[in-house]
């Protein structure tokens, strides 16, 4: 009991204290001279609701969310896959490759993809250099693009880690077994691996969609006003516009859209766990 | 792992493989079944050769020790896995995948996931999901070896019923020589990579060849011998022989030896004194010294008058002569 008794004061203090400060700003507001009321009001609320620029930057942070999810299984998998089966004595080797870029900073990756994409980034020189483009293509920084391709970078080892711990924990057994029963190699992937390793799969895209749902450095740094997110606007609400109580309000959204995602994956999850 | 190997199996066969652990034995079913590759040699199915080709295109089906089944599957869809892989159509997986569980009694569990079922019952799905592509060989890597002694025993007469009942091959291998020789229609007894023995069980324990199988299969009495134009003089009896004159290692099974019966035709008789004795209900081991200290252990049903010196008797052919190899 006394062991469990500091985290859980931390816990208490730290977390579960502010998210009921968080709530209960939520539900305040803001007089005219920028003081904040304390009395019951649904008023922010009201207010994120019926105007279309929270729902619009809500929708988009999930495209980019899924967008990146997407990238990241892409990309994430078949390295996973290859790191599972097929690395052999370079296991060791490329599993430090895909952890070390996790010690980097963040904001050094950000800053090394605005090197890449930007007017006369890495990228556009090459192409003018070899008359690929005219001129430099300006789409590439400060845009969606831009922002997807920055978090999928950071978000891929998030999805990588989990599908190899899931992809190691099967059986050899049951891959000989499926080629034994007459399984080409591509069925045995299908009907076996693939099933089994879900539960990897989906614990490192909820890693990837949650982390880049409430991302704000990366569109800060190279979105750009089309690519505004949802956690930029919670930035601004506290910082700049000083409303704070409306910054709650949207902080509580992000909240309830991120429980109801975590338990739509822990049901996942909780499914395809077997044995 | 492996030395030169060469085997040939009967169809419709019982075929065992019986070894310590790092014999070959294991590696020579993976072998077959496609999963290792053999730096030289072939092998051949009915004149079809199978070395070449991918373990799925290769008509053998394996039973793994761990049985292996599938746990996002439940049972039916466990048994079901070779014939939809092969695109087997719907109604005839449903009909050969219900006789298939029926004919290992598991026709309840179809809905059932593996991880809900006994170690037994997944034995019999293993199997089922195996026969139910009724493969021309089906290989068994020590499948009973994770059930317990009752069930084992069980699950051996079944298997060998099975086995009569669909005329498959089977090449079953295991480290348990007791469960060889109850099993199998002949036992191959692989040695440091090698076929020590090939025979059939009641040939390859009565007649061993070696030092080596006369100790791996049950208990043996080795004995020291000169042979000279066909008499062997082991110290404290001559025996008749069929090898060739110089020394030699003879082995006597316990159970040859007895009281002298009153039909001495073809008996050899020797004077020994009981010095100690096991009883392990069926029968007791009692152990004889001899007149120039040389001990032997007999396996006798009944009790023995213990105390001085008494007659006992074997048959002349049941001391066999082995090769001369190191002894290990």
């Amino acid at each position: 009991m006394l062991v469990t008794l500091p985290p859980l004061a931390w816990i208490a203090l730290f977390l579960f204290a502010p998210y009921c400060l968080l709530f209960c700003y939520s539900f305040w507001s803001l007089s005219e001279f920028q003081q904040i009321l304390h009395h019951f009001t649904l008023a922010n609320y009201a207010h994120l609701f019926t105007n279309p620029l929270y729902l619009t930057v809500i929708l988009r942070s999930l495209r980019i969310a899924f967008s990146v999810v997407l990238l990241s299984l892409l990309i994430g998998y078949p390295l996973a896959f290859f790191l599972a089966f097929h690395a052999g004595r370079h296991r060791v080797l490329l599993y430090q490759a895909v952890i070390i870029p996790l010690w980097v900073s963040y904001l050094v990756r950000a800053y090394a993809w605005k090197v890449i994409f930007g007017n006369e980034g890495v990228l556009n020189t090459l192409l003018l250099w070899s008359h690929a483009a005219s001129h430099p293509l300006s789409f590439l920084l400060y845009s969606p693009f831009a922002v997807i391709v920055t978090l999928t970078h950071i978000y891929v080892p998030f999805v990588v880690l989990p599908v190899v711990a899931s992809l190691e924990k099967i059986p050899r057994e049951l891959l000989e077994s499926s080629s034994d029963l007459g399984a080409r190699p591509w069925q045995t992937f299908l009907r076996v691996i693939l099933p089994l390793s879900l539960p990897g799969v989906v614990s490192g895209a909820t890693f990837a969609l949650l982390l880049s749902f409430g991302d704000f450095l990366a569109p800060l740094l190279l979105g750009g006003p089309s690519s505004v997110m949802i956690a930029n606007i919670v930035a601004n609400l506290f910082g700049a516009d000083y409303n704070w109580p409306l910054g709650a309000a949207v902080a509580v959204v992000i909240l309830v859209i991120v429980i109801a995602i975590l338990s739509v994956t822990q049901r996942i999850e909780r499914r395809e766990r077997f044995a | 792992m492996l030395e030169s190997i060469s085997l040939s199996i009967d169809r419709g066969e019982f075929l065992t493989l019986l070894g310590e652990s790092g014999s070959g034995k294991t590696t020579l079913l993976r072998i077959i079944a496609g999963f290792e590759q053999p730096t030289s040699g072939q092998i051949f199915l009915e004149r079809q050769r199978l070395d070449n080709l991918p373990p799925h295109r290769r008509p053998v089906h394996t039973v793994f020790q761990s049985y292996a089944l599938f746990p996002h599957m439940n049972i039916f869809d466990n048994v079901a896995y070779g014939l939809r892989v092969r695109g087997v159509p719907k109604a005839e997986t449903k009909s050969r995948v219900g006789t298939a569980l029926a004919k290992v009694r598991m026709e309840t569990f179809a809905a059932h996931y593996p991880r809900q079922i006994s170690g037994g019952q997944k034995q019999r799905v293993a199997l089922a999901r195996a026969l139910v592509n009724r493969p021309k060989v089906l290989l068994l890597d020590e499948p009973l070896s994770a059930l317990d002694a009752n069930l084992r025993v069980e699950m051996q007469s079944e298997l060998k019923e099975l086995q009569r009942e669909l005329g498959i091959t089977f090449l079953f291998v295991t480290h348990d020589q007791s469960e060889a020789l109850a099993i199998s229609d002949r036992v191959v007894l692989l040695h440091r990579g090698r076929i020590e023995q090939c025979g059939s069980p009641r040939e390859i324990y009565a007649r061993p060849r070696s030092v080596y199988v006369a100790t791996f299969l049950g208990k043996s009495n080795l004995l020291q011998g000169t042979v000279r134009r066909g008499m062997a003089d082991c110290g404290i009896f001559t025996v008749p022989v069929r090898c060739s004159d110089g020394p030699a290692l003879f082995s006597l099974r316990p159970e040859a030896i007895g009281p002298p019966s009153a039909d001495a035709d073809g008996l050899v008789q020797f004077r020994a004194q009981v010095v100690a004795e096991q009883f392990h209900g069926a029968n007791t081991l009692f152990s004889l010294r001899c007149a120039n200290d040389v001990e032997l252990t007999a396996r006798i049903a009944g009790p023995l008058h213990s105390g001085g010196m008494m007659n006992f008797a074997f048959r002349a052919e049941d001391c066999v002569p082995l090769e001369s190899t190191e002894k290990d």
